[in-house]
């Protein structure tokens, strides 16, 4: 075995395109899915703006057992799964139970569901609270009903680290593959635009508060105002590459080839932030020099503090203006634990194109020496690409996805 | 005023409400006797037709004897057994 994991199917539901082609086109040409929250009134609320997934249609993708028991999010989850298997031509029914496992990333659980039976409790009582709110808002149960839709049984589990997650579940799944698991689905799928998701957003602090789509998510701009909250995320089907080939998978997309993940010291410790160290700790894994980077797919927060951290950790370990950087997030708005997983979908196929999607709308600050793709989309012949991810609290982690020769 | 009689269309209604039902069967079928189990329904989802079998009706069936019912004839006759005490009541 040579340890190199790599990803074979990616399943996509993202605000500006539902399937792996639709957002990648979107992504490419810059269509943004951000718009004024439709799924409630938002007109009372601080922050208005929001990456909606519309026209997805449970009913007909999933049997009429599950749609009952599951949240908005898991429902968008279990279908991500199967396009992802599907996509790299993967029947789970043909494999042993115990060679599959599903590790995903929780940043909420399933919150629409939850606020639903909370309401049913204060307002009803206990007798008309769902028997499913037992696990249907679990951060765990993206992955378990994953598992049993597939009879996947092998190792499997949840991250919870808010949208650097996404990363650390695929680090994860890496570590079980080279233990020895045939095929894991990896990512995560988040969608809590519900009034309690949303409030509970808006407690950190960070979302914007503009309504202009256009002008709502600008990280790295001088009118940075925080971000817009989105739904939706990715799930990839992984595999050894000797297993993938054996099997003849339709495709390699590339190689989970680095991955690094520390956390920030104690505000007011004075001691510097950790994402730096994160980035290069990803490298050092992939056994690549900065030089082997061909894009940097950027967390953007949007916030001028965090920002700053960022563009200063990349101009660090790349130099000045030392690699694109991009952030088509701002076409989706951060998607929690689903961000990370969609930017390694992205990644991967920037590299299998050659073009690095664009950042529409940002003009960078003078003050971050960074090489932002502006708002049209860069040829490159990029063979690697870092995706760098934080969450609140202090979580940074970065991976480096690289394609595979032949 | 007659009791309220709770019926297999009745019960289908609630299952489907509740919990949906599984790929390949029948529900229209001869189900009578066939094992929950057998129809796709694990215990969850009978917690689930029995919480709303019982605010629908305004009982409160017994939890032993839910979950002794598995199969639809038994499910029937515990709820109607619950329900005709309380019509006489009234």
């Amino acid at each position: 075995m040579s340890g190199r994991v790599v990803v074979t199917g990616l399943g996509v539901a993202a605000p500006n395109g539902v399937g792996a082609a639709d957002y990648w086109a979107a992504a490419r040409n810059g269509t943004s899915g951000i718009g004024r929250l439709s799924r409630f009134d938002p007109s009372g609320y601080p922050a208005r703006l929001a990456g909606e997934i519309t026209g997805f249609d449970a009913d007909a993708h999933l049997p009429s057992r599950l749609v009952p028991q599951t949240d908005r999010m898991t429902q968008i989850a279990l279908v991500s799964a199967d396009c992802a298997l599907a996509d790299a031509g993967v029947r789970p029914g043909e494999l042993p139970d115990y060679d599959m496992g599903v590790v995903t990333a929780g940043a909420s659980g399933g919150f629409e569901f939850g606020q639903g039976e909370l309401r049913n409790l204060w307002s009803k009582g206990g007798q008309h609270v769902s028997a499913y709110q037992s696990f249907a808002w679990f951060y765990a149960v993206n992955s378990g009903q994953i598992s049993i839709r597939n009879g996947m049984r092998g190792p499997s589990g949840v991250l919870v680290s808010d949208q650097a997650g996404g990363l650390d579940a695929v680090a994860q799944a890496r570590r079980h593959i080279r233990g020895g698991t045939r095929l894991i689905v990896s990512g995560g799928v988040d969608a809590s635009l519900c009034p309690w998701g949303w409030v509970a957003q808006l407690a950190s602090g960070r979302l914007s508060t503009s309504d202009d789509p256009r002008r709502g998510y600008l990280p790295f701009d001088a009118a940075a105002c925080g971000h817009v909250p989105g739904e939706g995320g990715a799930l990839l089907v992984m595999e050894p590459l000797e297993s993938a080939r054996q099997r003849q998978a339709p495709q390699v997309y590339g190689e989970i080839a680095g991955y690094g993940a520390t956390f920030d010291p104690k505000p007011g410790s004075g001691r510097a932030p950790a994402l730096q160290r994160a980035i290069e700790v990803a490298l050092e894994d992939a056994d690549t020099e900065p030089g082997g980077i061909g894009a940097v797919f950027a967390d953007a927060a949007a916030l001028p503090a965090l920002d700053r951290i960022e563009s200063e950790a990349v101009t660090k370990v790349f130099g000045p203006r030392g690699v694109p950087v991009t952030a088509p997030k701002v076409l989706t708005g951060r998607l929690n634990s689903g961000g990370a997983p969609l930017d390694l979908a992205t990644a991967l196929l920037a590299v299998r194109d050659g073009v690095i999607p664009p950042t529409p709308h940002v003009t960078p600050a003078e003050e971050y020496d960074i090489d932002l793709v502006g708002s049209e989309p860069r040829r490159s012949a990029l063979r690697a690409a870092l995706v760098v991810a934080r969450g609140h609290g202090g979580f940074n982690s970065a991976v480096v996805v690289r394609a595979c020769a032949g | 005023m007659a009791a309220t009689e709770f019926t297999l269309d009745d019960l289908k209604r609630i299952l489907l409400q509740g919990a949906g039902a599984a790929e390949g069967v029948d529900l229209d079928g001869d189900i009578l006797d066939t094992d929950f189990e057998e129809l796709g329904y694990e215990s969850l989802a009978l917690l689930e037709t029995g919480g709303r079998i019982e605010r629908e009706y305004g009982i409160r069936l017994d939890e032993d004897q839910l979950v002794e019912a598995d199969t639809p004839q038994a499910l029937i006759a515990l709820v109607n057994a619950t329900l005709a005490p309380a019509g006489q009541a009234a």
